[in-house]
């Protein structure tokens, strides 16, 4: 039996990252409210549950869209043999236009611009094999998604250079984080093919500042690479600041038809803002015709089934509905976050401050043994093990600084919740009357009590790099 | 002050810029043709009939009669678990209930005669995803598959494009009704080496595409038997396995394992989907199903690129767990394709035309070699194109499937109703009539 090949026996796939293995042992032991009110409750999972009786309402009004029927009329037929990478003509503008709505209308999109695809996923590594190959590489700011080690990489032989963030700044994009990624890659002999941010951001729940989006476009044109804005969770916004994407910036700039322009391409998905992982709805957008010509023939490999498509064609063509339930998911998402925020603080945890996503960065770095990252996995285990919640440690994202979690609060029901975070008080409370005086020696520097703040000195990052160095 | 604008192709990928998605081929040129003047009984009836593409449009009202009588297949039922659950499923491993479904519809197809596993069973969005993920798995970027000619246009794509890896063919002929030889695999393998490529399989389709027959049981025995001795893989795309006319004719390479105890089978994987057999091709679901743990792994993970709509997952799984269904489905198909295989043959002698003698599939492979100014393939293009404009009918040319002999060409016959394939029929007649009038 002959071998297989280097992308089948190779690590890339990432499965092996502790994301995946804390995955692996709620599979073993998960939490049910009534069958296992024990178990581990799952807040590593960036899933939507907010908003389902939103979209079963208009199901029940709308049979035709699932029952293969327009105007009463049978269609089975015609989507049955549609097969077409082009995609389904109602179903691109629907979604532009959704699109567009979760932009607040500042901007429109041309549904000849859109390439579908199965997910996300398929979107990110068809962008990669469109605008990079092997001996190549983009530049991501950490924390990113651990996902995109698999997505970015594996098949494509193209290779991630982080951009470091660290907390002393809200872990936002700087000049010099950018100079030295890029550096960085030239010094690993990668030609850097381009950047790709998440925005809203995976992991932070946070939206990029318009000077940040600057510094990108600046830095892309000076550079002459590509930017990919990966904005799959734009619909999850649901406080201030307000979501601004890529493309209004390039629009605000003027730089509409320049070189510039048709080297940012976004990417998004129906997964997170309607909660519809399952039906494999992604897309890239792009205004660079070679970009969408190429894509759209890659897509043969990733097409949405056009079942799907003519269902979410009719749904998000009722804009009567989209508007409603793009403002009551908002409201639901808010409301949830702030129940995560408070349940924390009652802990003595902060997290940063976050105005979308489905998950909060947790600063746990005042529950750490050492201001290390096996500190940081020790922690992760009791968590997972003793406290009985798999949350998602910043290592598997890449992060910096030891001590950060992503905690997702949207894939469960309120009681659910309210349950972990009495688990988790429980457990710091443990902590704290068996070693009181020891935490407080250790961490004097860096303990937090309330919701985190902004303005944290200059003075101690400083110090903080010399000790890690 | 003028901006320049960049020179295309500038910042992109060798891959987004190659040719090698193929489209330039007249495979996609007829196409073309065809939607810029396409037939239309009552509207357009002197325009281009498609006979190019190998679409299974004979079984729809089947379908349509379960779906109006199953409608919990396309809804969620009534109630909240149904939808949300459905909806979150992205798992990919896939829906229990619809990999059991799967195996027990290609189990079902094969007379029972081979059992298939539904853990073995990964899902991808298509055959074409199915093959191409197969490829990047099974072989390094300058490596070669060997595939035996002619043979879909789509493969090299599918098994090129963005996975590096080259075709080397085995080239077959009419001689013997072009199958596959030792000699000819033998040779093949013996071209790729000449040319420093390293052989890491062989990739079979059958049915064949496009030559619309099942491959008997010593060539599959001789191809198995290959595969072994230079230690490769065997893939086998029985994409068409359902559209054969008669049950007993079709061999799987599954049975070949099955009768050998499944021996040595870890180096064969099966692809399949649902495209033609029960014509879906818009709801991309294609399989592969492996005898070896390490490719189902690894496939597995790399399906979550090209992940089956839970959508539809769920509306498949209940239409094929009805045996009663799925049995009526099977048997009133291939009757349905039978009847228009023999019409089109029968219309085709008529004419005066030849085809290769067929038991499966949705087209049939024609030979107008003898109305060639030569036996070239500039001739074959130039009658092709004669075809395409004045008979108004879109076949493909057999160069466009990598034919080795010029004059063959690929006319699909379920992909239209029996009032257009008399059209058809009377088209090429009259054509026929002609030219013999000419001469």
């Amino acid at each position: 039996m002959g071998l297989l090949s280097r992308k089948a026996t190779c690590n890339s796939h990432g499965q092996d990252s502790s994301y995946f293995l804390g995955w692996q042992e709620y599979e073993k032991n998960p939490y049910d409210e009534v069958k296992n009110p024990r178990g581990i409750i799952q807040m590593g999972l960036a899933e939507n549950q907010l908003s389902f009786d939103l979209l079963e309402s208009w199901l029940a009004k709308n049979p035709d869209a699932a029952g293969f029927k327009r105007d009463g009329q049978s269609i089975f037929k015609e989507l049955a043999l549609f097969q077409d990478y082009h995609g389904l003509p109602a179903f691109k503008k629907a979604l532009v236009d959704f699109m567009a709505e979760i932009r607040g209308n500042k901007v429109t999109f041309d549904p000849n611009n859109i390439v579908l695809t199965a997910g996300a996923t398929s979107a990110n590594e068809t962008l990669m094999f469109c605008l990079a190959e092997q001996g190549d590489a983009f530049l991501l700011p950490t924390p990113y998604y651990p996902g995109f080690d698999r997505d970015l990489k594996w098949r494509t032989g193209v290779e991630i250079v982080p951009i470091e963030c660290t907390s002393s700044n809200r872990f936002q994009i700087t000049a010099s984080a950018l100079e030295e990624a890029y550096e960085q890659a030239q010094r690993k002999n990668l030609r850097v093919k381009g950047v790709l941010v998440t925005n809203p951001s995976n992991p932070l729940g946070t939206t990029m500042t318009r000077d940040e989006l600057d510094l990108l476009v600046n830095f892309i044109t000076d550079k002459e690479i590509h930017l990919i804005s990966d904005e799959i969770y734009s619909g999850t916004v649901f406080s201030s600041p307000a979501f601004v994407s890529i493309v209004e910036v390039l629009k605000d700039r003027n730089l509409e038809n320049t070189q510039v322009w048709e080297r940012v391409h976004i990417v998004y998905s129906l997964s997170k803002d309607l909660g519809l992982p399952g039906f494999r709805v992604g897309a890239i957008y792009s205004n660079d015709p070679i970009v969408v010509a190429a894509a759209t023939k890659m897509s043969s490999f990733g097409l949405v089934s056009s079942q799907t498509q003519y269902l979410l064609s009719a749904m998000l063509s009722d804009k009567k509905f989209t508007k409603e339930y793009i403002a009551k998911n908002h409201k639901r998402l808010r409301k949830r976050q702030s129940k995560l925020v408070a349940g924390l603080e009652k802990a003595d945890i902060g997290c940063l401050e976050s105005n979308a996503g489905l998950f909060c960065w947790v600063d746990m770095r005042h529950l750490l043994s050492s201001d290390t990252f096996e500190a940081e996995m020790e922690l992760w285990k009791k968590i997972v093990y003793d406290v009985k919640l798999n949350i998602s440690p910043g290592s598997s994202c890449h992060c910096s600084e030891p001590g950060w979690f992503r905690v997702c609060f949207a894939n469960m029901s309120e009681d659910t919740l309210t349950l972990a975070m009495q688990r988790l008080k429980s457990f710091v409370g443990s902590i704290a009357s068996k070693d009181r005086s020891h935490q407080e020696l250790k961490n004097s520097r860096r303990k937090f009590r309330t919701k985190w703040v902004f303005r944290l000195s200059f003075q101690s990052f400083h110090d903080r790099e010399q000790d890690e160095r | 002050m003028a901006i320049e604008i960049e020179k295309p192709g500038v910042g992109l990928s060798k891959v987004a810029v190659s040719e090698t998605h193929g489209e330039d081929s007249p495979y996609f040129a007829g196409w073309k043709a065809y939607d810029e003047n396409p037939y239309n009984e009552s509207s357009n009836p002197s325009g281009v009939i498609q006979m190019g593409l190998a679409e299974n449009q004979v079984s729809f009202d089947l379908l349509e009669k379960y779906l109006e009588e199953h409608s919990e297949a396309s809804s969620w039922g009534k109630g909240a678990p149904g939808f949300r659950e459905n909806a979150l499923f992205q798992d990919y491993h896939g829906l229990k209930s619809f990999r059991q479904a799967m195996a027990n519809f290609m189990e079902q197809i094969r007379g029972g005669r081979a059992r298939f596993d539904p853990d073995r069973i990964v899902l991808t969005a298509g055959a074409t995803a199915a093959n191409e993920l197969l490829t990047f798995i099974l072989a390094d970027p300058g490596d070669a598959l060997l595939v035996p000619t002619p043979y879909y246009p789509g493969f090299d794509r599918d098994l090129r494009w963005r996975t590096g890896v080259k075709i080397v063919p085995i080239h077959c002929d009419s001689s013997n009704n072009f199958q596959v030889t030792p000699e000819a695999m033998e040779a093949a393998y013996r071209c790729a080496e000449s040319m420093n490529l390293k052989v890491r399989g062989i990739l079979i389709t059958n049915p064949s595409n496009p030559l619309g027959a099942t491959i008997q049981r010593t060539v599959l025995e001789q191809i198995l038997d290959f595969a072994t001795n230079k230690n490769i893989h065997l893939v086998s795309d029985e994409i068409y396995s359902g559209s054969t006319f008669s049950s007993s004719e079709f061999i799987s390479i599954a049975e070949v394992l099955e009768t050998r105890g499944y021996k040595d089978s870890e180096r064969v994987h099966i692809v399949y989907s649902l495209s033609k057999d029960l014509g879906l091709p818009g709801f991309r679901v294609g399989t592969i199903y492996s005898y070896n743990d390490k490719v189902v792994t690894t496939a597995r993970r790399m399906s979550s690129f090209t992940l089956i709509s839970s959508q539809t997952q769920h509306l498949l799984a209940c239409m094929l767990s009805n045996k009663e269904f799925s049995e009526n489905y099977i048997k009133t198909n291939r009757e349905r394709l039978t009847r228009r295989y023999d019409m089109i043959i029968n219309g085709l002698k008529n004419a005066g035309i030849e085809c290769l003698k067929g038991n499966a599939g949705l087209f049939c492979w024609m030979n107008l070699s003898p109305l060639l100014e030569e036996p070239t393939r500039e001739s074959e293009l130039a009658l092709w194109k004669v075809i395409l404009n004045e008979v108004r009918l879109n076949i493909s040319p057999g160069s466009s499937c990598h034919c080795s002999e010029p004059g063959w060409f690929r006319v699909c016959f379920a992909n239209m109703s029996e009032q257009t394939l008399e059209v058809a029929l009377e088209r090429i007649h009259k054509f026929m009539e002609q030219r013999r009038r000419r001469n």
